[in-house]
């Protein structure tokens, strides 16, 4: 399990839950689950384009989901309704079945984009996926306390000066950017599920926004390795390990939530 | 013309099934859609189809056809969401996502098993986006009925349905049982897109639920228009989606054509675009701002 | 003896969707002085008060802080919101909140000094927050979330508090500790408070200066100058009578005329 190809698999699938656990904090935070779901769709038929066309499906990956999270925050920002986002979306996905449709290899590839894959990062890409997750961990450290206002009190960050809209946009840029790594490994349709999971686990166990954030990435590196071991032995993909995973610490969380409450109440 | 009307197009088999079949389910989501959208459940709509995603793939390991699956799975799902009361927004994209998530990843678990037990292949592409000219022409006397069963139900419950849709307290001091229309709604809604699921596949059938109906309610506020002008969109955007896939093949002949779902997501995508140009909605002479009924 | 002022309000008016919200609205918050800005609902309030933050576009007019244009106040001004949203998973206890009120513009991830931790500690005590400053804010009651987010907006020391309704839905007894608060912090700290509210009898014996609103216009100066019959009947455009009962003030129309814009609690028809 831990050597060849797998030691790839190891070093990536750490990155992403790294990503994924300081992202998905504030993806919870701000209630950002539609661009969340959104922002891997337009991956999605990024990443099927670029293979068809022969490039490195991180390009593919990259420029779709900056499209989308670009597009999205204008969206937003004139208050469109959520029609056009979700046909935009489904356009998206349209258009990536599509893209694959004309390769050779139609079903493994859907299905590894859509449902991760151990094997779905090559050798050649464990740099750039370091690289990009160590941006994008970076800008998050950088905006932390200004995400965290305008997160939780967007009207007095407005009048601090803080520029919420500002935060928000470098917010989808950053979601854009973290999507790019992960998707490979945990699949479009799935990613969104590492991104909510372990953080609403670990919000439900920590007080205090740097103990949430530090048990996300905890909860989130657990869960993907964990993933990553039980799709080896098995060889059943890695997405619905990640999907089940983050559903049961969702619900170790909610039941810890609900004694801590219920003893409260009784004291 | 000839571009259009590739030969052989209007004499084989699984274009008239298609036809047959996409034209159907194509009016039972315009419909449910309409009332999805007016009643302000598309989030419900969305959830089902990701449920039925699951119920799509298992069906080959239960060893029955994608439309039970799609359908059965669904109703299953509406039912709990009634029961759970997914209406209430607090707390609902988090805890609503993670349930999604987990049915999705069962979801990927039943297609993997799916590819390497049973000799069949393009079991993902099947379930996911549609397979319209691979349907068993047999099913086909099943998917009417079961359509006109549901738009039958539609017009059986119609009042009482639009009334607990305006006001939920108005319509229980009337005598409507709220939550047995709001629940037999739910299923009609399942039963919708598991349909669809079969022409479009599961994860796109979304765009055939709400596309048609949100394009027809910009271009009218009246109900009764907009469930015609939705049927329209929805049906000419199935049949030409049916016409230009079987073309596609014609187009390039080293490829193996593009998939129909993405044809008809297209179209809907676009039509509701146009829906909103201005010489559009003078053409259909869209004057009242206000939603009527009659 | 004229104080230096904090803010300068001059000739404000503002339009909305056509109605003139704010007609050539002028007054001076000075420093060390509580201020309040009385009005009913829906009487251009909010509006006036987002004009200050910065938030709104004036037609005419001009509002100053410290001399300078409102839009450079930077942290010489503290908001406190009627209310913030959130619910009790928020993993934020009331002291990680206080505490950004001292370094929400920080860019990066320093940790906090001693200083800045006893700051902390202090500004909670200050505001008999201590009991549950270790508690989520999303769990707290109206009134501990009052003191939390007043807390949060006077550790960066600004020269004016600015406060929107904060007294709208809080019971009696919080209103009266929620006001005594307010008056025993701005002394302690000399900042300039300018609190909205809709009626203003709570408010008597802490304010120095009050400015009247009604029909977007305003009357400023101190009570004794401001709250009387002809002042108020020449805001108003036409009369009212002001009583002044028990250490209360009322605020009486006449019977059959426009009794709407009256604050609340002092509205009563006499037959």
């Amino acid at each position: 399990m831990f050597s060849g190809f797998m030691v790839n698999a190891w070093l990536v699938a750490t990155v992403v839950a790294l990503v994924a656990g300081v992202v998905g904090f504030f993806v919870v935070l701000r209630g950002s689950a539609f661009p969340a779901h959104a922002i891997p769709n337009g991956a999605f038929a990024g990443a099927a384009g670029a293979n068809l066309i022969g490039v490195n499906p991180l390009i593919g990956l990259g420029v779709f989901s900056l499209a989308a999270a670009l597009g999205i925050g204008r969206l937003s920002r004139r208050g469109r309704s959520d029609v056009v986002t979700a046909l935009a979306l489904m356009m998206m996905l349209a258009l990536g079945a599509a893209f694959i449709s004309q390769s050779t290899e139609y079903e493994p590839q859907i299905f590894s984009l859509l449902f991760g894959e151990i094997l779905g990062v090559s050798a050649s890409q464990v740099v750039p996926v370091a690289v990009l997750g160590a941006v994008c961990v970076a800008a998050v450290a950088v905006l932390y306390r200004r995400l965290l206002m305008t997160s939780i009190a967007p009207e007095i960050a407005a009048a601090r000066g803080l520029r919420p809209e500002r935060v928000e946009l470098a917010f989808l840029v950053v979601i854009a950017c973290s999507t790019t790594m992960t998707v490979p490994v945990v699949g479009a349709l799935l990613i969104f599920s590492l991104m909510i999971g372990p953080p609403a686990a670990a919000r439900s166990f920590a007080n205090r926004p740097e103990f949430a954030l530090v048990g996300s990435v905890a909860i989130a590196l657990v869960t993907v390795w964990g993933a990553l071991a039980c799709s080896f032995t098995t060889n059943w993909p890695v997405g619905f390990y990640v999907g089940v995973f983050s559903a049961t610490w969702f619900g170790l969380g909610r039941a810890y939530t609900w004694r801590r409450t219920r003893a409260v109440k009784g004291a | 013309m000839r571009f259009l009307f590739e030969p052989g197009l209007f004499s084989s088999a699984p274009v008239q099934t298609a036809f047959v079949i996409g034209g159907v389910t194509a009016v039972v989501s315009a419909i449910v859609g309409v009332l999805t959208v007016v009643r302000g459940q598309s989030f419900a709509g969305h959830a089902l189809t990701d449920v039925a995603t699951t119920g799509g793939s298992g069906s080959f390991l239960v060893g029955v056809t994608p439309l039970v699956g799609f359908i059965g799975a669904g109703v299953l799902g509406a039912g709990a969401m009634e029961l759970a009361g997914v209406q209430r927004r607090r707390g609902r994209d988090v805890a609503t996502g993670i349930v999604l998530g987990a049915a999705t990843g069962l979801a990927a678990l039943f297609l993997y098993l799916d590819t390497t037990r049973s000799a069949s292949t393009g079991v993902t592409q099947q379930i996911l986006f549609g397979s319209i000219f691979t349907v068993d022409p047999s099913t086909i006397p099943v998917v009417i009925v079961i359509s006109v069963v549901t738009i039958a139900l539609i017009g059986w419950m119609y009042r009482p349905l639009l009334l607990s849709s305006l006001s939920s307290e108005l319509a229980s001091a009337r005598g409507v049982g709220v939550r047995r229309v709001s629940l037999l709604f739910m299923m009609t809604l399942a039963v919708s897109v598991g349909l669809s699921s079969v022409a479009i596949g599961s994860v796109l059938s979304t765009a055939l639920l709400i596309g048609p109906a949100a394009t027809a309610l910009r271009l009218t506020k009246n109900l009764r228009r907009a469930f015609v002008y939705s049927c329209v969109v929805g049906v000419v955007a199935t049949w030409l989606g049916v016409v230009l896939a079987y073309d596609s093949y014609y187009w390039d002949p080293s490829s193996q054509g593009l998939p129909v779902s993405f044809f008809i997501v297209s179209i809907i995508f676009l039509g509701y675009l146009v829906s909103g140009l201005g010489l559009v909605r003078r053409f259909v002479g869209r004057r009242a701002s206000v939603v009527t009924v009659v | 003896m004229s104080t230096p002022s904090v803010l300068d309000v001059d000739g404000v008016s503002v339009t909305l969707a056509g109605r003139r919200i704010l007609d050539d609205v002028s007054f001076e918050v000075r420093e060390g002085e509580f201020t309040g800005l009385i009005g009913s609902n829906g009487v251009g309030k909010t509006t006036l008060l987002r004009a200050i933050l910065g938030l709104q576009r004036l037609d005419s007019g001009e509002i100053r802080m410290n001399g300078a244009p409102i839009a450079q106040h930077g942290r010489s001004l503290g908001y406190v919101p009627q209310r913030v949203q959130l619910d009790p998973d928020v993993p934020m206890r009331a002291w990680d909140f206080v505490a950004l009120g001292l370094d929400a513009h920080r860019y990066g991830f320093a940790r906090r000094t001693k200083e800045q931790r006893d700051l902390v500690d202090r500004m909670l005590h200050d505001v008999d927050a201590e009991r549950f400053a270790n508690a989520r804010v999303g769990s707290l009651s109206g009134g501990e979330q009052q003191r939390v987010l007043i807390a949060h907006a006077l550790i960066s020391r600004p020269t004016l508090l600015l406060l929107d309704e904060p007294l709208a839905n809080l019971d009696p007894g919080s209103v009266q500790e929620i006001v005594a608060l307010l008056h025993r912090v701005a002394n302690d700290q000399k900042v300039a408070v300018l609190l909205s509210a809709h009626e203003m009898n709570s408010l008597l014996p802490v304010m120095d200066r009050i400015v009247y609103l009604t029909n977007g216009r305003a009357a400023s100066g101190t009570t004794d100058e401001v709250v009387r019959s002809d002042v108020l009947s020449a805001l108003y455009g036409h009369h009212v009578d002001v009583l002044k009962l028990h250490g209360r003030v009322l605020v009486v129309a006449e019977p059959g005329q426009e009794n709407r814009d009256i604050p609340q609690h002092e509205t009563f028809t006499v037959t």
